[in-house]
């Protein structure tokens, strides 16, 4: 045990020293010294722990893995999600209800980036682009047509789905970070236009007075109602990629995601089925949209930066991408964690950038993302 | 008016080509968009004025303005390079293996990292820089010249110079040119390719710390949130003289600092932000290697 | 002739890899391209194969010009191939791995897969049953549901022949197909691309493995440096004193 310590100690000084030094300019000599100390101390603490707990990290592991089994493969576990869903109005007040309706809305968009990224493997930096457009257009189809719920969001959700088939045609010819960036210049871009084009979007100081959506003619402004219309839309969307994913669509996705050449030497139109997948993304973050904009009943270029794409993105790496299981988990932990965790509100990005880096070096298949062979 | 746009465009163009610089030598070197980069830049931005401030509590500033700015100036590089090459070790070095997007969004999560690093410490209001030179100058034929502007293109212009002779006349520049071209090869001749990666994001982060420093002088302003606009630029300006060409990444920031200036006059500056997307979405398109880069084709 | 290779060439920058190179393949044959490494080999694959776009010449299958086509069109028509490094789609199970290869042969769109309408399940499960078959024919079927990615590596060469067969092609080109396999392997893959020439399909291949080449060719094309300095029967090539100059000294094997 001695000698163990002898050659861990070198390195635990040198790496709290270290982290002390670039802290110091930030926070001054006293900040820097308790990081050094707590640092140090964690260092140690962890070296023992590691070594001691060995069959406890396995068992922790074990657990894991067993309750990713519990996950049933096939539609069962829909069941499993949706009774408690179903009945969660009855038990909890507004505000659990609130993050509820917010959880289901970004559920819908990790979905649909899901597609785009998990299934295809096109990496999108943008893709809040489409959640504004949909947003954006079911607001101004609302407040400057006076078109209803059930009229804007279809038309909505074409538009989105169009606009997702413009940006994407030219861009699918390039590979990997490099339509990354092009897909984040989109967004920017979107974005940069909201806020600017005054006239039409009404610029930084946004859109109000949106229409809450009724049915057949009763208003569902209540907040219970309006949950259960985004639970509808939620298991809707689960079924539905759920079953394209299935089929000769989602294998050709997951085919070019694998290997493209590979894929077109077995016949598949690389182009077509990513603009596919693409397009089939953008429907959905613009269902979301849509959602979004009726339930807040206000919508400004604020709530559709940079960051709103790399929320979402986290939401598919954090759950497995191409895991749909894992990607709903993924977003009720994003959105739910930081409500539970109010008080350091402040420190919620901070673990999130954190968070992304220790995922990518130590389970890049995210936390539910199991073995790589999809289950069928 | 047009020649004012001109010397203000040189400004920030020089600036970009410097940030522009440390992407274009990763990439080279790593076939990595080290989407943190423009947060070293950031961070020198905030140094610099620490690190000033520092001085002037000490009373140096007073005493000698030069010896300070001196200083800071080589504090403010040391610690940034040093956040540079700590974060090639801690979120991309484990990653060399891993799938191609794996260390990209690795980057975006060290991105976000440090710009709520710097927000937590330091506040999310604006920062003010000491004047230092404020706006004077020398005027002539209407055009104003200050001397900080004259100060930026000179520094950058001799930083350039002398990146250039490093990589083409020394050992270790020559060394990273040989990584650049095949990782396998440089290390069968016996080059230490962990040490020539930690190189480049030590000089790519020093010139990136330049650049902060000297962008807070010239505005007087910084703020958490200026490295994610300025990295997206500085990209857009490397893939515009192709990636991994340094040479084309001075060429590719100057002609970005001249386009946004001239355009935010000439167009429309409320767009201003959007033409670098638009250059750079355009660029990827229609020659995605850049206006000097050569085109190479799969292998399989 | 089902293909017919006319002047095909092949230039990167300087770079001749293939030149002037004529051939020309009958139904139901198997021919073999042979050369020392650096030959042009897989350049003259990646041609046939839409992943390369010939220099000059023309490339015809049954009839119509191939050389400008896209790769997954020239699938369509009836040529598929394998990799010498191989490229199965990993993270799908073998299964999976095939029923992609059949993904033309799949008529259903996307309301029918939404609303799991009969024709769509109907044809899913006809696709399945001859996904099955296929790989029986190459002797995977018990390893259906595993992970690609986890075979032995003769196995996954067998696979990427499957997956190549299941895309129903006339015309098969695989790249060293016994590369890598120990001698009993070795002929089990003589045998099971016999197999393949029975069920009807043309092959040409690409081998080092001279034992495997002459025992199973019907002709051999031999390249040198991008140029086809022979063609005929294994016997007319095996004694041809061109030949034996381009792999004396220069090939090692």
């Amino acid at each position: 045990m001695n000698g163990f310590f002898i050659k861990r100690m070198p390195k635990a000084v040198i790496i709290s020293l270290w982290s002390a030094l670039l802290f110091l300019p930030f926070k001054g000599l006293q900040a820097a010294g308790l990081l050094f100390l707590f640092l140090f101390l964690a260092l140690l603490v962890i070296t023992v722990a590691s070594r001691l707990s060995g069959p406890l990290f396995r068992t922790a592991e074990v657990i894991r893995k067993n309750a990713a089994g519990l996950i049933p493969g096939d539609s069962r576990y829909l069941l499993l999600l949706i009774l408690p869903a179903l009945t969660l109005p009855l038990f909890f007040r507004n505000y659990i209800l609130d993050v509820a309706v917010l959880a289901g809305i970004y559920i819908i968009l990790a979905l649909a980036l899901n597609v785009v990224v998990g299934f295809t493997g096109l990496l999108n930096l943008g893709f809040v682009a489409y959640y504004a457009i949909g947003a954006y257009s079911f607001a101004l189809l609302n407040t400057r047509l006076g078109l209803g719920f059930w009229s804007a969001l279809p038309l909505s959700v074409i538009i989105t789905t169009a606009a997702g088939l413009v940006f994407a045609a030219p861009a699918l010819r390039l590979k990997g970070d490099y339509l990354a960036l092009v897909t984040l210049g989109f967004g920017e871009i979107v974005r940069i236009t909201l806020n600017n084009w005054d006239s039409f979007t009404k610029g930084p100081n946004g859109i109000s007075g949106i229409d809450p959506p009724s049915f057949f003619g009763i208003t569902l402004a209540a907040l219970s109602s309006f949950y259960y219309l985004v639970l509808f839309f939620v298991v809707l969307a689960v079924i539905v990629i759920r079953r394209v994913h299935a089929s000769k669509i989602g294998r050709a996705w997951i085919a070019l995601r694998e290997d493209e050449i590979a894929a077109s030497a077995m016949g598949i139109r690389s182009i077509r089925y990513k603009l596919y997948a693409v397009s089939f993304g953008a429907f959905w973050a613009g269902l979301a949209g849509c959602l979004f904009a009726a339930k807040m009943r206000f919508i400004s270029p604020e709530s559709f930066t940079f960051m709103e794409s790399v929320l979402i993105l986290s939401m598919v790496i954090l759950g497995g991408l191409g895991s749909i299981a894992g990607v709903i988990i993924g977003a009720v932990i994003l959105v739910a964690l930081p409500e539970a965790l109010r008080d350091i509100q402040m420190y919620r990005m901070l673990a999130l950038g954190a968070g992304v880096v220790l995922l990518m070096i130590f389970r890049p298949q995210g936390l539910f993302g199991g073995s790589s062979a999809s289950r069928s | 008016m047009f020649f004012q746009q001109i010397i203000n465009g040189l400004t920030l163009g020089s600036v970009y080509a410097l940030i522009a610089l440390g992407y274009t030598m990763v990439y080279g070197i790593l076939e990595l968009i080290n989407f943190a980069h423009g947060e070293i830049y950031m961070l020198g931005a905030y140094l610099g004025i620490i690190i000033l401030g520092f001085f002037t509590a000490l009373g140096l500033t007073a005493y000698n303005m030069p010896i300070a700015l001196v200083l800071t100036f080589i504090l403010t590089v040391f610690f940034c390079a040093s956040y540079g090459f700590t974060m090639e070790k801690l979120a991309y070095k484990p990653l060399r293996q891993a799938p191609k997007l794996s260390p990209l969004i690795s980057a975006i999560g060290v991105s976000i990292f440090l710009q709520n690093y710097v927000m937590i410490t330091q506040g999310a209001t604006d920062k003010v820089f000491p004047s230092v030179a404020g706006n004077e100058g020398f005027t002539f034929a209407d055009i104003h010249i200050t001397y900080i502007q004259v100060a930026i293109i000179t520094v950058s212009g001799l930083i350039m110079l002398l990146l250039h002779a490093f990589i083409s006349r020394t050992r270790t520049g020559k060394a990273m040119r040989a990584v650049a071209q095949d990782k396998n090869m440089a290390a069968l001749v016996g080059i230490n390719t962990d040490n020539i990666i930690s190189i480049t994001f030590i000089i790519g982060s020093g010139l990136a710390a330049v650049a902060g420093m000297m962008v807070s002088v010239y505005y007087g302003l910084v703020n958490y949130s200026i490295g994610y606009s300025a990295g997206i630029k500085a990209f857009t300006a490397a893939v515009l003289g192709g990636i991994g060409n340094i040479p084309g990444a001075m060429f590719g920031g100057i002609l970005l600092g001249l386009i946004e200036s001239l355009g935010a006059a000439y167009i429309s500056s409320e767009y201003k932000d959007a033409y670098a997307f638009v250059i750079l979405i355009l660029i990827l398109l229609v020659k995605p290697t850049g206006l000097f880069g050569k085109e190479s084709e799969e292998k399989i | 002739m089902l293909l017919e290779v006319r002047a095909v060439s092949k230039h990167f920058g300087g770079i001749r890899a293939l030149e002037e190179v004529t051939f020309s393949v009958k139904q139901g044959m198997i021919l073999s391209i042979i050369g020392p490494n650096g030959a042009g080999k897989t350049t003259l694959f990646n041609c046939l194969t839409g992943f390369m776009k010939p220099t000059r010449g023309s490339i015809i299958f049954s009839g119509s010009n191939i050389s400008r086509l896209p790769a997954d069109r020239i699938n369509r028509l009836g040529i598929s191939r394998t990799f010498q490094n191989i490229r199965l789609f990993k993270s799908m199970s073998v299964l999976e791995n095939v029923l992609v290869a059949q993904h033309a042969r799949i008529r259903s769109g996307l309301l029918p897969i939404i609303a799991h309408m009969p024709s769509f399940l109907n044809e899913e499960a006809s696709v399945r049953q001859t996904a099955y078959e296929y790989l029986a024919f190459i002797g995977l079927e018990s390893f259906a549901e595993q992970g690609a990615g986890n075979l032995p590596y003769g196995a996954q060469r067998r696979l990427e022949i499957a997956r190549a067969l299941a895309s129903e092609p006339q015309l098969i080109l695989l790249d060293e197909p016994s590369a890598g396999m120990n001698p009993l392997e070795t002929d089990e893959m003589m045998t099971t691309i016999r197999k393949m020439q029975e069920l009807g399909k043309t092959i040409i291949l690409i081998e080092h493995d001279m034992k495997f080449v002459m025992g199973i060719s019907d002709r051999i094309v031999v390249l040198d440096h991008g140029v086809k300095i022979a063609e005929g029967p294994p016997h007319e090539v095996r004694n041809n004193p061109l030949v034996i100059e381009a792999y004396l000294g220069k090939e090692t094997h």
